[in-house]
């Protein structure tokens, strides 16, 4: 398979370093499985992921990877309460049309969460909406308003009090700027609001003790 | 290729069944393709459905072979390969391709059994095939395949035998029949039923009941297709003939395709076998039988890998019924993968020739391999 040849999407790297050895991880939105096939290969992780177009969960399941196609709303709740480690959402929150609900399942079901999405708050953004008075678009973020699958936007300092409304603890971050189309990126630490493209939180349930 | 049989429960060591009823001498009619591998880790049971029997392929490419059932999935380089793994297929327990049912002779009478053969289960059948698996001397399937009725007897294997198998694929199955499934099914047992040679049961001397068994097959033709093949296969089209006939001829295509289907099952088919192997499809309840009502806790001793796969448009055992198998497989950290394959065809979409089923089980199964 060609493009598992490719390095990992930024995010996918962050969060491919936050999960642990051997950990028991669901990957909701899992596309074609890049993030769960390295995650087998590189960390011996067990893995499930959930896809809801059939062709990506075909080629998962051609892989060997144990992938459930469907939508990802309902498939976590058939989950009993910290059947994993870690519940991975990357670059789909944005997508999901009960963000609070999602992530409230995510730590039912998991020990952990980790939730990456688009930064709405970078520069180029903002200026776009002031300079040309339109719904912006840029390279990170390429859709018209009327075709985008982006329902929600939002920001990292948005999904930082986002955690305090919905009541998770956000035990780790790391915020990116990625270039050459998604494919590479750096860390940013100063102004991440503002410099960064992308954010990716490791989260746990506010009344989970977060080192179990 | 290998066409055998096998013979066990000897009197007066018959088979208990889940009736409570006994039954023995039980001669189950196999075949095996492909070799089984040093440490026996390669084997591949296939179950079959309502009406197949153990000729799941054709052997080996050899020019003349019958077609198989599925030559569409098992053969050299397919998705079950049989250059890689070892294929054992059966005919089910009360069918009437060589396996013990209702048309063989009863040694106690010297006569066929006819209504006097027990109703048999899933349950039995899947136990017969073990008794299979033993006398080969198979520790452990490397997998268990099977589509429609083959899946229940593959999701029974799955809580039965937990310990015997690596994994399981589960095609266009059910944990049970909805009430529309067993509806259709009396309706075609009901017409074998009531074609006056049927005789209850006991035509085996006499002419057959073929018109009977032929309306049962329509029936269930109907329900292997979907509304959307059958328009798009024949439509309104008239059957060599450019008006009506204005009488009950087949005018339509879809008449004689049907009346063609009745007439070649009764060539190859028993009607009694028909009776019970629907009955047996139809007292299947997983969750009542293993689960005590629940799916999840029927699955709690299981330990396989899973691969679940409906088809969109297959309404006899819809999307929805796969999903729930899922959900009791989540419910037990089981590890399984699930793809809904976006098909016209209907139940019957399994069956036929297609690029997406052939590669996610070839895939399914080099991960199962150790």
């Amino acid at each position: 398979m060609i493009t598992l040849q490719k390095p990992l999407r930024p995010d996918l790297a962050v969060i491919a370093n936050w999960v642990e050895p051997g950990a028991k991880v669901l990957d909701l939105g899992c596309g074609q499985g890049r993030l769960l096939h390295h995650l087998a290969q590189h960390k011996q992780v067990d893995g499930t992921g959930i896809e809801i177009a059939e062709a990506k969960v075909a080629r998962c399941i051609e892989e060997g990877l144990a992938v459930l196609q469907g939508d990802i709303s309902k498939e976590v709740l058939d989950y009993p309460d910290n059947a994993f480690d870690f519940v991975i959402l990357s670059q789909t929150l944005q997508q999901v049309y009960d963000p609070a609900g999602m992530i409230r399942e995510m730590l039912r079901i998991g020990k952990r969460g980790i939730v990456s999405l688009p930064n709405f708050g970078y520069w180029a953004v903002r200026l776009q909406l002031l300079a040309t008075g339109r719904a912006p678009v840029t390279k990170h973020l390429p859709y018209q308003w009327h075709n985008t699958p982006n329902i929600r936007v939002m920001t990292i300092k948005d999904f930082r009090l986002f955690s305090q409304e919905a009541g998770f603890l956000i035990l780790r971050e790391s915020f990116l700027l990625s270039g050459n189309k998604g494919l590479t990126g750096r860390t940013i630490r100063f102004l991440p609001n503002l410099r960064a493209t992308s954010g990716v939180f490791l989260i746990t349930g506010s009344q989970k003790n977060p080192a179990t | 290729m290998e066409a055998n049989t096998f013979t066990f429960a000897h009197p007066p060591q018959k088979m208990c069944l889940e009736s409570g009823a006994v039954l023995g001498p039980i001669t189950i009619a196999y075949e095996t393709f492909g070799t089984l591998n040093a440490d026996g880790s390669n084997a591949v049971l296939v179950c079959h459905a309502l009406t197949g029997d153990a000729h799941v392929a054709a052997s080996n490419g050899t020019p003349g072979n019958r077609p198989g059932w599925w030559d569409a999935m098992v053969g050299p380089g397919k998705g079950i390969d049989t250059e890689k793994y070892f294929v054992i297929c059966s005919n089910i327990l009360g069918g009437c391709m060589g396996s013990t049912g209702p048309s063989s002779t009863n040694p106690e009478t010297g006569k066929p059994y006819g209504l006097s053969f027990p109703l048999v289960t899933i349950g039995d059948m899947v136990k017969a095939q073990k008794a299979l698996i033993d006398h080969l001397k198979i520790e452990k399937l490397l997998a268990v395949v099977g589509g429609s009725v083959g899946g229940m007897q593959v999701l029974d294997w799955c809580v039965r035998y937990p310990q015997s198998m690596v994994s399981a694929i589960l095609l266009a199955t059910t944990m049970r029949h909805s009430a529309q499934a067993i509806a259709f099914n009396e309706v075609a047992r009901q017409a074998i039923m009531a074609d006056p040679n049927w005789n209850g049961g006991d035509y085996y001397q006499g002419p057959k009941p073929d018109l009977g068994l032929a309306v049962a097959r329509m029936i269930g033709h109907i329900t292997y297709l979907s509304d959307k093949s059958m328009s798009f296969k024949f439509g309104r089209k008239l059957q060599d003939k450019s008006d009506f006939s204005f009488n009950f001829e087949a005018d339509f295509q879809v008449e004689s395709y049907l009346r063609h289907q009745g007439k070649k099952f009764v060539e190859r088919f028993d009607a009694n076998s028909f009776l019970y192997i629907t009955r047996a499809a139809d007292y299947f309840d997983l969750k009542k039988q293993h689960g005590q009502g629940s799916a999840a806790k029927a699955f709690s001793g299981s330990k396989a890998r899973f691969l679940v796969v409906s088809y969109t448009s297959d309404w006899l055992y819809p999307t929805f019924q796969s999903r729930a198998i899922v959900a009791a497989m989540k419910k037990n950290g089981l590890k399984a993968g699930f793809c809904e394959i976006d098909s016209t065809l209907g139940h019957d979409a399994f069956l036929l020739p297609d690029s997406r089923l052939s590669p996610l089980i070839k895939g399914f199964l080099e991960k199962a391999l150790p």
